[in-house]
Protein backbone atom coordinates (compact mmCIF):
# COMPACT_ATOMS: atom_id res chain seq x y z
CA UNK A 1 0.00 0.00 0.00
CA UNK A 2 2.46 2.31 -0.86
CA UNK A 3 0.91 4.28 -3.57
CA UNK A 4 -1.16 7.30 -1.44
CA UNK A 5 -4.73 6.37 -2.20
CA UNK A 6 -6.20 10.05 -2.59
CA UNK A 7 -6.63 12.11 -5.55
CA UNK A 8 -4.48 14.28 -7.33
CA UNK A 9 -5.51 17.30 -8.20
CA UNK A 10 -6.60 17.76 -12.13
CA UNK A 11 -3.58 17.16 -14.70
CA UNK A 12 -5.82 17.57 -17.63
CA UNK A 13 -8.62 20.69 -18.44
CA UNK A 14 -9.56 19.82 -21.63
CA UNK A 15 -11.18 16.77 -23.62
CA UNK A 16 -9.28 14.68 -25.10
CA UNK A 17 -8.53 15.60 -28.74
CA UNK A 18 -10.99 14.11 -30.92
CA UNK A 19 -9.91 11.10 -32.96
CA UNK A 20 -8.67 10.42 -29.61
CA UNK A 21 -12.16 10.60 -28.02
CA UNK A 22 -15.45 7.79 -28.11
CA UNK A 23 -18.41 9.26 -30.34
CA UNK A 24 -20.46 11.22 -28.47
CA UNK A 25 -23.46 8.65 -28.05
CA UNK A 26 -20.96 6.31 -26.19
CA UNK A 27 -19.50 8.87 -24.00
CA UNK A 28 -23.31 10.03 -22.40
CA UNK A 29 -23.50 6.06 -22.29
CA UNK A 30 -20.76 5.54 -20.46
CA UNK A 31 -21.26 9.21 -17.93
CA UNK A 32 -24.84 8.20 -17.65
CA UNK A 33 -23.69 4.27 -16.21
CA UNK A 34 -21.63 5.80 -13.99
CA UNK A 35 -24.12 8.31 -12.78
CA UNK A 36 -26.76 5.61 -11.83
CA UNK A 37 -23.59 3.29 -10.24
CA UNK A 38 -22.59 6.26 -7.92
CA UNK A 39 -26.48 7.40 -7.33
CA UNK A 40 -27.37 3.81 -6.23
CA UNK A 41 -23.71 3.07 -4.36
CA UNK A 42 -23.19 6.70 -2.63
CA UNK A 43 -25.93 9.59 -3.36
CA UNK A 44 -28.90 7.85 -2.40
CA UNK A 45 -27.26 6.63 1.13
CA UNK A 46 -26.84 9.67 2.20
CA UNK A 47 -30.41 11.04 1.45
CA UNK A 48 -31.90 8.48 2.93
CA UNK A 49 -29.61 9.49 6.26
CA UNK A 50 -31.61 12.61 5.73
CA UNK A 51 -35.10 11.34 4.94
CA UNK A 52 -35.30 9.31 7.34
CA UNK A 53 -33.37 11.45 10.32
CA UNK A 54 -36.40 14.12 9.41
CA UNK A 55 -39.29 11.79 8.52
CA UNK A 56 -41.13 12.40 12.22
CA UNK A 57 -40.32 16.05 12.35
CA UNK A 58 -37.80 18.64 13.87
CA UNK A 59 -38.78 17.89 16.79
CA UNK A 60 -38.29 14.32 16.71
CA UNK A 61 -34.43 15.20 15.29
CA UNK A 62 -33.84 17.68 17.85
CA UNK A 63 -34.76 15.52 20.69
CA UNK A 64 -32.48 12.69 19.14
CA UNK A 65 -29.58 14.87 18.93
CA UNK A 66 -29.75 16.56 22.08
CA UNK A 67 -30.69 14.06 24.78
CA UNK A 68 -28.30 13.23 27.32
CA UNK A 69 -26.82 10.32 26.00
CA UNK A 70 -26.20 11.52 22.97
CA UNK A 71 -24.52 14.50 24.18
CA UNK A 72 -22.42 12.00 26.00
CA UNK A 73 -21.56 9.93 23.26
CA UNK A 74 -20.32 12.77 21.28
CA UNK A 75 -18.37 14.45 24.52
CA UNK A 76 -16.48 10.91 24.07
CA UNK A 77 -15.92 10.96 20.59
CA UNK A 78 -14.57 14.19 20.75
CA UNK A 79 -12.11 13.96 23.39
CA UNK A 80 -11.13 10.66 21.77
CA UNK A 81 -10.02 12.88 18.39
CA UNK A 82 -8.35 15.52 20.40
CA UNK A 83 -6.30 12.58 21.95
CA UNK A 84 -5.42 10.52 19.18
CA UNK A 85 -5.00 12.99 16.49
CA UNK A 86 -2.06 15.05 17.99
CA UNK A 87 -0.05 11.72 19.32
CA UNK A 88 -0.77 9.91 15.56
CA UNK A 89 0.31 13.62 13.79
CA UNK A 90 3.60 13.32 15.99
CA UNK A 91 4.39 10.02 15.19
CA UNK A 92 3.71 10.75 11.83
CA UNK A 93 6.14 13.70 11.90
CA UNK A 94 8.43 12.23 13.83
CA UNK A 95 8.32 8.77 11.06
CA UNK A 96 8.60 11.20 8.40
CA UNK A 97 11.84 13.17 9.02
CA UNK A 98 13.38 9.95 10.32
CA UNK A 99 12.78 8.32 6.61
CA UNK A 100 12.70 11.14 4.25
CA UNK A 101 15.82 13.23 5.54
CA UNK A 102 18.13 9.93 6.54
CA UNK A 103 19.15 7.37 4.31
CA UNK A 104 19.43 3.33 6.59
CA UNK A 105 18.61 -0.01 5.75
CA UNK A 106 15.14 -1.57 6.20
CA UNK A 107 13.04 1.57 4.99
CA UNK A 108 10.59 -0.11 2.91
CA UNK A 109 10.36 -2.67 5.80
CA UNK A 110 9.27 0.53 8.03
CA UNK A 111 6.68 1.29 5.57
CA UNK A 112 5.21 -1.86 5.19
CA UNK A 113 4.98 -1.81 8.91
CA UNK A 114 3.01 1.85 9.20
CA UNK A 115 0.97 0.65 7.12
CA UNK A 116 0.03 -2.81 8.68
CA UNK A 117 -3.07 -1.27 10.63
CA UNK A 118 -5.04 -0.23 7.40
CA UNK A 119 -4.46 -4.18 6.50
CA UNK A 120 -5.96 -5.26 9.56
CA UNK A 121 -9.91 -5.40 10.35
CA UNK A 122 -11.10 -3.34 13.18
CA UNK A 123 -12.32 -6.24 15.13
CA UNK A 124 -8.89 -8.03 15.22
CA UNK A 125 -7.84 -4.12 16.43
CA UNK A 126 -10.13 -4.05 19.55
CA UNK A 127 -9.29 -8.33 20.16
CA UNK A 128 -5.16 -7.61 20.48
CA UNK A 129 -6.08 -5.13 23.25
CA UNK A 130 -8.99 -6.82 25.18
CA UNK A 131 -5.60 -9.93 24.74
CA UNK A 132 -3.39 -7.35 26.72
CA UNK A 133 -5.87 -5.32 29.14
CA UNK A 134 -8.45 -7.61 29.31
CA UNK A 135 -9.52 -9.26 32.77
CA UNK A 136 -8.31 -12.27 31.12
CA UNK A 137 -5.64 -11.10 29.52
CA UNK A 138 -1.68 -10.40 29.85
CA UNK A 139 -1.90 -7.65 31.99
CA UNK A 140 -5.83 -8.20 33.42
CA UNK A 141 -4.56 -9.33 37.03
CA UNK A 142 -2.24 -6.57 37.35
CA UNK A 143 -4.41 -3.58 36.24
CA UNK A 144 -6.89 -5.33 38.44
CA UNK A 145 -4.77 -4.60 41.67
CA UNK A 146 -4.05 -1.23 40.89
CA UNK A 147 -8.16 -1.07 39.77
CA UNK A 148 -7.26 0.79 36.70
CA UNK A 149 -9.97 -0.39 33.84
CA UNK A 150 -8.57 -0.25 30.24
CA UNK A 151 -11.09 -2.39 28.43
CA UNK A 152 -14.18 -1.53 28.36
CA UNK A 153 -13.43 1.85 29.40
CA UNK A 154 -11.97 5.49 27.59
CA UNK A 155 -8.71 4.59 27.81
CA UNK A 156 -9.51 1.60 25.95
CA UNK A 157 -11.39 3.39 23.27
CA UNK A 158 -8.07 5.66 23.09
CA UNK A 159 -5.88 2.87 22.57
CA UNK A 160 -7.90 1.14 19.74
CA UNK A 161 -8.72 4.14 18.01
CA UNK A 162 -5.02 5.15 17.97
CA UNK A 163 -4.28 1.68 16.76
CA UNK A 164 -6.65 2.09 13.80
CA UNK A 165 -5.89 5.48 12.59
CA UNK A 166 -2.11 5.17 13.25
CA UNK A 167 -1.05 5.35 9.54
CA UNK A 168 -3.05 8.09 8.37
CA UNK A 169 -0.80 11.47 9.43
CA UNK A 170 2.54 9.48 8.10
CA UNK A 171 1.63 8.14 5.36
CA UNK A 172 0.15 11.48 3.67
CA UNK A 173 3.94 13.04 4.83
CA UNK A 174 6.28 10.22 3.35
CA UNK A 175 5.48 11.07 -0.19
CA UNK A 176 5.13 14.36 -0.11
CA UNK A 177 8.32 15.14 2.26
CA UNK A 178 10.32 12.31 -0.72
CA UNK A 179 9.08 14.78 -3.40
CA UNK A 180 10.22 17.73 -1.58
CA UNK A 181 14.04 16.59 -0.52
CA UNK A 182 15.78 17.81 1.85
CA UNK A 183 17.85 20.84 0.01
CA UNK A 184 16.21 23.52 1.61
CA UNK A 185 16.60 21.94 5.16
CA UNK A 186 20.30 21.35 4.31
CA UNK A 187 20.67 24.88 3.45
CA UNK A 188 19.40 26.43 6.75
CA UNK A 189 21.45 24.02 8.50
CA UNK A 190 24.87 25.20 6.69
CA UNK A 191 23.82 28.78 8.13
CA UNK A 192 23.54 27.40 11.04
CA UNK A 193 19.89 26.64 11.81
CA UNK A 194 19.15 24.53 14.71
CA UNK A 195 17.29 21.47 14.07
CA UNK A 196 13.96 22.92 15.97
CA UNK A 197 14.42 26.49 13.54
CA UNK A 198 14.77 23.86 10.74
CA UNK A 199 11.67 22.28 11.25
CA UNK A 200 9.26 25.32 12.58
CA UNK A 201 10.57 27.70 9.87
CA UNK A 202 11.71 25.21 6.67
CA UNK A 203 9.63 22.46 6.70
CA UNK A 204 6.95 22.68 8.55
CA UNK A 205 5.54 25.70 6.33
CA UNK A 206 6.26 23.59 3.71
CA UNK A 207 4.56 20.38 4.78
CA UNK A 208 1.64 22.24 5.98
CA UNK A 209 -1.53 21.14 3.30
CA UNK A 210 -0.32 17.58 3.67
CA UNK A 211 0.04 16.97 7.41
CA UNK A 212 -3.37 19.75 7.65
CA UNK A 213 -4.90 16.97 5.12
CA UNK A 214 -3.53 13.89 7.11
CA UNK A 215 -4.99 15.17 10.15
CA UNK A 216 -8.36 15.70 8.68
CA UNK A 217 -8.64 11.97 7.81
CA UNK A 218 -7.02 11.19 11.12
CA UNK A 219 -10.01 13.18 12.67
CA UNK A 220 -12.41 11.41 10.68
CA UNK A 221 -11.72 7.86 11.36
CA UNK A 222 -11.05 8.74 14.88
CA UNK A 223 -14.55 9.97 15.38
CA UNK A 224 -16.29 7.59 13.28
CA UNK A 225 -14.26 4.55 14.31
CA UNK A 226 -16.75 1.79 14.48
CA UNK A 227 -15.63 -1.62 14.52
CA UNK A 228 -12.31 -1.47 17.15
CA UNK A 229 -13.98 0.47 19.19
CA UNK A 230 -17.23 -1.16 19.52
CA UNK A 231 -14.88 -4.48 20.80
CA UNK A 232 -13.13 -2.83 23.68
CA UNK A 233 -16.35 -0.25 24.74
CA UNK A 234 -18.33 -2.44 26.83
CA UNK A 235 -21.21 -0.35 25.20
CA UNK A 236 -22.16 1.23 28.59
CA UNK A 237 -24.77 4.05 28.20
CA UNK A 238 -23.71 7.70 28.98
CA UNK A 239 -19.88 6.60 29.81
CA UNK A 240 -18.32 4.10 27.02
CA UNK A 241 -20.53 5.06 24.21
CA UNK A 242 -18.78 6.93 21.36
CA UNK A 243 -21.74 8.23 18.36
CA UNK A 244 -20.90 5.26 16.37
CA UNK A 245 -21.92 3.21 18.84
CA UNK A 246 -24.57 5.19 20.27
CA UNK A 247 -26.16 5.21 16.22
CA UNK A 248 -26.15 1.62 16.48
CA UNK A 249 -27.68 1.15 20.33
CA UNK A 250 -30.71 3.04 18.67
CA UNK A 251 -30.94 1.21 15.87
CA UNK A 252 -30.95 -2.05 17.41
CA UNK A 253 -33.50 -1.23 19.67
CA UNK A 254 -36.11 0.37 16.54
CA UNK A 255 -35.12 3.93 17.29
CA UNK A 256 -34.87 4.37 13.78
CA UNK A 257 -35.57 8.50 13.92
CA UNK A 258 -33.35 8.75 16.41
CA UNK A 259 -30.82 7.05 15.04
CA UNK A 260 -30.58 8.47 11.62
CA UNK A 261 -31.07 11.91 13.75
CA UNK A 262 -27.65 10.96 15.86
CA UNK A 263 -25.63 9.20 12.31
CA UNK A 264 -26.57 12.94 10.31
CA UNK A 265 -24.57 14.92 12.50
CA UNK A 266 -21.27 11.75 11.52
CA UNK A 267 -22.81 12.88 8.13
CA UNK A 268 -22.01 16.44 8.57
CA UNK A 269 -18.38 15.56 9.64
CA UNK A 270 -17.66 13.33 6.85
CA UNK A 271 -19.23 16.69 4.49
CA UNK A 272 -16.76 18.65 6.55
CA UNK A 273 -13.78 16.23 6.03
CA UNK A 274 -14.43 16.28 2.03
CA UNK A 275 -14.37 19.78 1.76
CA UNK A 276 -11.41 20.36 4.02
CA UNK A 277 -9.84 18.26 1.51
CA UNK A 278 -11.06 19.79 -1.56
CA UNK A 279 -9.27 23.06 -0.09
CA UNK A 280 -6.65 21.51 1.11
CA UNK A 281 -5.72 20.14 -2.37
CA UNK A 282 -6.53 23.68 -4.09
CA UNK A 283 -3.79 24.78 -2.09
CA UNK A 284 -1.57 22.49 -2.46
CA UNK A 285 -2.11 23.16 -6.25
CA UNK A 286 -1.66 26.72 -5.84
CA UNK A 287 1.32 26.53 -3.82
CA UNK A 288 3.11 24.44 -5.72
CA UNK A 289 2.25 25.87 -8.91
CA UNK B 1 28.14 35.05 17.02
CA UNK B 2 30.61 32.78 17.88
CA UNK B 3 28.31 30.72 19.46
CA UNK B 4 26.32 30.28 16.19
CA UNK B 5 29.95 29.29 14.49
CA UNK B 6 29.96 26.64 17.37
CA UNK B 7 27.21 25.76 16.37
CA UNK B 8 27.02 25.67 12.72
CA UNK B 9 30.23 23.60 13.20
CA UNK B 10 28.48 21.04 15.44
CA UNK B 11 25.60 20.73 13.35
CA UNK B 12 27.41 20.71 9.93
CA UNK B 13 29.39 17.68 11.02
CA UNK B 14 28.05 15.04 8.67
CA UNK B 15 25.73 12.34 10.57
CA UNK B 16 23.67 9.46 10.13
CA UNK B 17 23.12 8.43 6.56
CA UNK B 18 25.58 11.70 4.97
CA UNK B 19 22.75 13.77 6.30
CA UNK B 20 23.85 16.87 7.85
CA UNK B 21 20.58 17.11 9.18
CA UNK B 22 20.19 17.04 13.16
CA UNK B 23 17.90 14.98 14.95
CA UNK B 24 17.26 11.29 13.47
CA UNK B 25 18.06 9.88 16.85
CA UNK B 26 15.40 11.68 18.23
CA UNK B 27 12.69 11.37 15.51
CA UNK B 28 13.93 7.28 14.92
CA UNK B 29 13.66 6.63 18.72
CA UNK B 30 10.36 8.32 18.91
CA UNK B 31 8.67 6.46 16.26
CA UNK B 32 9.90 3.26 16.56
CA UNK B 33 9.14 3.42 20.20
CA UNK B 34 5.67 4.38 19.31
CA UNK B 35 5.32 1.90 16.31
CA UNK B 36 5.94 -0.82 18.76
CA UNK B 37 3.79 0.55 21.56
CA UNK B 38 0.87 0.75 19.73
CA UNK B 39 0.94 -1.71 16.67
CA UNK B 40 3.94 -4.45 16.94
CA UNK B 41 3.69 -5.22 20.38
CA UNK B 42 -0.41 -5.38 20.68
CA UNK B 43 -0.17 -7.57 17.31
CA UNK B 44 2.21 -10.10 18.54
CA UNK B 45 -0.30 -10.82 20.79
CA UNK B 46 -2.36 -12.54 18.38
CA UNK B 47 0.59 -15.09 17.56
CA UNK B 48 1.85 -14.78 21.12
CA UNK B 49 -1.88 -16.58 21.98
CA UNK B 50 -1.96 -18.35 19.10
CA UNK B 51 1.42 -20.31 19.83
CA UNK B 52 -0.43 -21.25 23.21
CA UNK B 53 -2.56 -23.62 21.09
CA UNK B 54 -2.10 -27.25 20.40
CA UNK B 55 -2.28 -28.29 16.93
CA UNK B 56 -5.49 -30.37 17.41
CA UNK B 57 -7.73 -27.99 19.53
CA UNK B 58 -6.22 -24.96 16.57
CA UNK B 59 -7.60 -27.34 13.44
CA UNK B 60 -10.70 -28.16 15.31
CA UNK B 61 -12.02 -24.34 15.86
CA UNK B 62 -10.25 -23.45 12.36
CA UNK B 63 -12.32 -26.53 10.73
CA UNK B 64 -15.45 -25.74 12.85
CA UNK B 65 -18.17 -25.73 9.63
CA UNK B 66 -19.27 -22.56 11.15
CA UNK B 67 -15.74 -21.21 10.83
CA UNK B 68 -15.46 -22.96 7.72
CA UNK B 69 -18.62 -21.43 6.03
CA UNK B 70 -17.91 -17.57 7.76
CA UNK B 71 -14.55 -17.85 5.92
CA UNK B 72 -15.70 -18.82 2.63
CA UNK B 73 -18.63 -15.99 2.80
CA UNK B 74 -16.14 -13.16 3.28
CA UNK B 75 -13.90 -14.55 0.91
CA UNK B 76 -16.69 -14.62 -1.60
CA UNK B 77 -18.78 -11.58 -0.37
CA UNK B 78 -15.04 -9.53 -0.82
CA UNK B 79 -13.95 -10.98 -3.97
CA UNK B 80 -17.03 -10.33 -5.97
CA UNK B 81 -17.43 -6.79 -4.18
CA UNK B 82 -13.83 -5.97 -5.77
CA UNK B 83 -14.46 -7.31 -9.03
CA UNK B 84 -17.94 -4.87 -9.49
CA UNK B 85 -15.44 -2.25 -7.62
CA UNK B 86 -12.59 -2.91 -10.65
CA UNK B 87 -15.30 -2.74 -13.12
CA UNK B 88 -17.28 0.08 -12.24
CA UNK B 89 -14.19 2.03 -10.56
CA UNK B 90 -12.62 1.76 -13.76
CA UNK B 91 -15.47 2.93 -15.80
CA UNK B 92 -15.97 5.94 -13.22
CA UNK B 93 -12.10 7.05 -13.11
CA UNK B 94 -12.44 7.09 -16.79
CA UNK B 95 -15.54 9.03 -17.01
CA UNK B 96 -13.87 11.46 -14.29
CA UNK B 97 -10.34 11.55 -16.47
CA UNK B 98 -11.45 11.57 -19.69
CA UNK B 99 -14.69 13.53 -20.11
CA UNK B 100 -16.59 16.91 -19.07
CA UNK B 101 -20.06 17.18 -18.22
CA UNK B 102 -21.85 18.99 -15.57
CA UNK B 103 -21.48 18.09 -11.49
CA UNK B 104 -18.09 16.33 -12.46
CA UNK B 105 -16.12 17.86 -9.64
CA UNK B 106 -18.91 17.43 -7.30
CA UNK B 107 -19.00 13.58 -8.31
CA UNK B 108 -14.82 14.01 -7.91
CA UNK B 109 -15.06 15.18 -4.52
CA UNK B 110 -18.24 12.55 -3.55
CA UNK B 111 -15.95 9.08 -4.10
CA UNK B 112 -14.16 9.76 -1.15
CA UNK B 113 -17.14 9.70 0.90
CA UNK B 114 -16.78 6.30 1.83
CA UNK B 115 -13.23 7.01 3.32
CA UNK B 116 -14.56 9.78 5.22
CA UNK B 117 -18.48 8.49 6.28
CA UNK B 118 -18.68 6.20 9.77
CA UNK B 119 -18.73 2.73 8.62
CA UNK B 120 -21.84 2.15 10.95
CA UNK B 121 -23.83 5.34 9.19
CA UNK B 122 -23.18 3.53 5.75
CA UNK B 123 -24.84 0.24 7.49
CA UNK B 124 -28.14 1.45 8.80
CA UNK B 125 -28.55 3.73 5.54
CA UNK B 126 -27.89 0.92 2.45
CA UNK B 127 -29.59 -1.49 5.10
CA UNK B 128 -32.58 0.95 5.09
CA UNK B 129 -32.03 1.51 0.74
CA UNK B 130 -31.67 -2.23 0.17
CA UNK B 131 -34.66 -3.39 2.60
CA UNK B 132 -37.58 -4.86 1.48
CA UNK B 133 -39.42 -1.48 1.83
CA UNK B 134 -36.57 0.62 0.96
CA UNK B 135 -36.37 2.51 -1.82
CA UNK B 136 -33.97 0.21 -3.63
CA UNK B 137 -35.27 -2.55 -1.94
CA UNK B 138 -38.76 -2.38 -2.88
CA UNK B 139 -38.22 -1.97 -6.63
CA UNK B 140 -35.44 -5.12 -6.48
CA UNK B 141 -37.78 -6.81 -4.69
CA UNK B 142 -40.76 -6.70 -7.36
CA UNK B 143 -37.69 -8.37 -9.91
CA UNK B 144 -37.72 -11.08 -7.52
CA UNK B 145 -34.39 -10.19 -6.03
CA UNK B 146 -33.72 -9.98 -2.14
CA UNK B 147 -30.67 -8.24 -1.01
CA UNK B 148 -30.41 -7.60 2.64
CA UNK B 149 -30.02 -10.34 4.95
CA UNK B 150 -28.58 -12.23 2.15
CA UNK B 151 -24.54 -12.49 0.38
CA UNK B 152 -25.86 -9.82 -2.07
CA UNK B 153 -26.49 -7.50 0.48
CA UNK B 154 -22.55 -7.96 2.48
CA UNK B 155 -21.57 -7.37 -0.96
CA UNK B 156 -23.22 -4.34 -1.69
CA UNK B 157 -22.23 -2.49 1.78
CA UNK B 158 -18.49 -3.54 0.46
CA UNK B 159 -19.00 -2.08 -2.92
CA UNK B 160 -19.67 0.95 -1.01
CA UNK B 161 -16.61 0.43 0.92
CA UNK B 162 -13.76 -0.19 -1.63
CA UNK B 163 -15.30 1.64 -4.02
CA UNK B 164 -13.11 4.89 -3.35
CA UNK B 165 -9.67 2.35 -3.44
CA UNK B 166 -10.22 1.40 -7.32
CA UNK B 167 -10.61 4.57 -8.16
CA UNK B 168 -8.32 6.55 -6.04
CA UNK B 169 -5.43 4.05 -7.37
CA UNK B 170 -7.01 3.54 -11.03
CA UNK B 171 -7.61 7.59 -11.69
CA UNK B 172 -3.81 9.43 -11.30
CA UNK B 173 -2.59 6.49 -13.75
CA UNK B 174 -5.16 7.03 -16.05
CA UNK B 175 -4.04 11.06 -15.81
CA UNK B 176 -0.51 10.63 -16.29
CA UNK B 177 -1.14 8.18 -19.22
CA UNK B 178 0.57 9.13 -22.38
CA UNK B 179 -1.58 9.82 -25.07
CA UNK B 180 1.55 9.58 -27.78
CA UNK B 181 0.94 5.92 -27.83
CA UNK B 182 -2.70 5.92 -28.18
CA UNK B 183 -1.78 8.46 -31.51
CA UNK B 184 0.60 5.52 -32.52
CA UNK B 185 -2.02 2.99 -32.35
CA UNK B 186 -4.65 5.38 -34.27
CA UNK B 187 -2.18 6.11 -36.85
CA UNK B 188 -1.85 2.34 -37.48
CA UNK B 189 -5.45 1.94 -37.75
CA UNK B 190 -6.19 0.82 -34.97
CA UNK B 191 -10.49 1.09 -33.52
CA UNK B 192 -11.16 2.77 -30.70
CA UNK B 193 -12.28 -0.18 -28.87
CA UNK B 194 -9.25 -2.15 -30.19
CA UNK B 195 -7.30 1.39 -28.58
CA UNK B 196 -8.71 0.49 -25.36
CA UNK B 197 -7.76 -2.88 -25.11
CA UNK B 198 -4.70 -3.24 -26.42
CA UNK B 199 -3.00 0.00 -25.50
CA UNK B 200 -5.19 1.91 -22.25
CA UNK B 201 -5.69 -1.13 -20.58
CA UNK B 202 -2.39 -2.80 -20.11
CA UNK B 203 -1.34 0.72 -18.96
CA UNK B 204 -4.06 0.46 -16.37
CA UNK B 205 -3.65 -2.64 -15.49
CA UNK B 206 -1.00 -2.77 -12.60
CA UNK B 207 -2.98 0.01 -11.09
CA UNK B 208 -6.39 -1.97 -11.56
CA UNK B 209 -5.21 -4.89 -10.05
CA UNK B 210 -3.96 -3.05 -6.88
CA UNK B 211 -7.19 -1.61 -6.21
CA UNK B 212 -9.00 -4.53 -7.05
CA UNK B 213 -6.14 -6.35 -3.69
CA UNK B 214 -7.23 -2.66 -1.93
CA UNK B 215 -10.82 -3.22 -1.91
CA UNK B 216 -10.29 -6.81 -1.68
CA UNK B 217 -8.30 -6.63 1.68
CA UNK B 218 -10.41 -4.12 2.71
CA UNK B 219 -13.61 -6.40 2.05
CA UNK B 220 -12.57 -9.16 4.09
CA UNK B 221 -11.74 -6.90 7.29
CA UNK B 222 -14.84 -5.18 7.12
CA UNK B 223 -17.41 -5.03 10.01
CA UNK B 224 -19.28 -1.69 10.58
CA UNK B 225 -21.58 -1.47 7.28
CA UNK B 226 -21.36 -5.39 7.38
CA UNK B 227 -23.67 -6.13 10.58
CA UNK B 228 -26.56 -4.19 9.90
CA UNK B 229 -27.25 -5.59 6.21
CA UNK B 230 -25.97 -9.14 6.38
CA UNK B 231 -28.64 -9.91 9.38
CA UNK B 232 -25.97 -12.32 10.71
CA UNK B 233 -27.15 -16.08 10.43
CA UNK B 234 -24.26 -18.27 11.31
CA UNK B 235 -23.91 -20.65 7.94
CA UNK B 236 -25.38 -18.02 5.57
CA UNK B 237 -24.38 -14.52 6.27
CA UNK B 238 -21.95 -14.39 8.92
CA UNK B 239 -18.86 -12.67 8.01
CA UNK B 240 -15.45 -13.81 9.70
CA UNK B 241 -15.04 -10.47 11.90
CA UNK B 242 -18.40 -10.90 13.34
CA UNK B 243 -17.36 -14.33 14.19
CA UNK B 244 -14.67 -12.99 16.23
CA UNK B 245 -17.06 -10.41 17.71
CA UNK B 246 -19.77 -13.62 18.87
CA UNK B 247 -16.91 -15.49 20.16
CA UNK B 248 -15.27 -12.59 21.82
CA UNK B 249 -18.71 -11.52 23.14
CA UNK B 250 -18.99 -15.63 24.64
CA UNK B 251 -15.47 -15.00 26.26
CA UNK B 252 -14.04 -17.65 24.01
CA UNK B 253 -10.96 -15.60 23.61
CA UNK B 254 -9.06 -19.08 22.41
CA UNK B 255 -11.18 -18.83 19.76
CA UNK B 256 -11.52 -15.48 18.61
CA UNK B 257 -7.70 -15.73 18.69
CA UNK B 258 -7.06 -18.45 16.23
CA UNK B 259 -9.77 -16.79 13.57
CA UNK B 260 -8.60 -13.92 14.33
CA UNK B 261 -4.73 -15.43 13.65
CA UNK B 262 -5.76 -17.45 10.27
CA UNK B 263 -7.18 -13.57 9.37
CA UNK B 264 -3.71 -11.53 9.78
CA UNK B 265 -1.85 -14.41 7.80
CA UNK B 266 -4.15 -13.44 4.77
CA UNK B 267 -3.79 -10.17 5.60
CA UNK B 268 -0.26 -10.44 5.61
CA UNK B 269 -0.30 -12.08 2.10
CA UNK B 270 -2.54 -9.73 1.13
CA UNK B 271 -0.22 -6.40 1.77
CA UNK B 272 2.74 -8.69 0.27
CA UNK B 273 0.82 -9.24 -2.82
CA UNK B 274 -0.04 -5.46 -3.10
CA UNK B 275 3.22 -4.55 -1.94
CA UNK B 276 4.52 -6.12 -5.01
CA UNK B 277 1.91 -4.65 -7.47
CA UNK B 278 3.08 -1.60 -6.67
CA UNK B 279 6.16 -1.90 -7.12
CA UNK B 280 5.89 -2.88 -9.98
CA UNK B 281 3.22 -0.54 -10.83
CA UNK B 282 5.46 2.87 -10.48
CA UNK B 283 9.51 2.75 -9.30
CA UNK B 284 8.71 5.88 -7.27
CA UNK B 285 7.98 4.46 -4.21
CA UNK B 286 10.61 5.26 -0.84
CA UNK B 287 13.33 3.29 -1.35
CA UNK B 288 16.51 2.84 0.21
Amino acid sequence: MNSKVSALPDARTQEQPRHLAEPAAVRWLLIGIALVFLGLVLVLPLLVVFAEAFRKGLAVYWAAVSEPDALSALQLTVLTAAIVVPLNTLFGLAAAWAMTKFQFRGKQVLVTLIDLPFAISPVIAGLIFVLLFGTRGVFGPLLEAVHFKIIFAFPGIVLATLFVTFPFVARELLPLMQTQGSAEEEAAASMGATGWQIFWRVTLPNIKWGLLYGMILCNARAMGEFGAVSVVSGHIRGQTNTLPLHVEILYNEYQFAASFAVASILVFLAFVTLVVKHVVERKHKTQSI
Amino acid sequence: MAEREKESRVKGRRGKGGSVLPGFGLSMGFAMTYLSLIVLFPLSMIFLEAAAFDWRSFRDVILDPRVVASFRISFLTAFLAAAVNAFFGLLVAWVLVRYRFPGRRLIDGLVDLPFALPTAVAGIALTTLYAENGWVGGLLKELGIKVSFTPLGITVALVFIGLPFVVRTVQPVLEELETEVEEAAVLLGARRLQVFFRVILPGLLPSLLTGFALAFARGLGEYGSVVFISGNMPMKTEIVPLLIMTKLEQFDYPGATAIAAVMLIVSFLLLLVINVLQWQASRRVISD
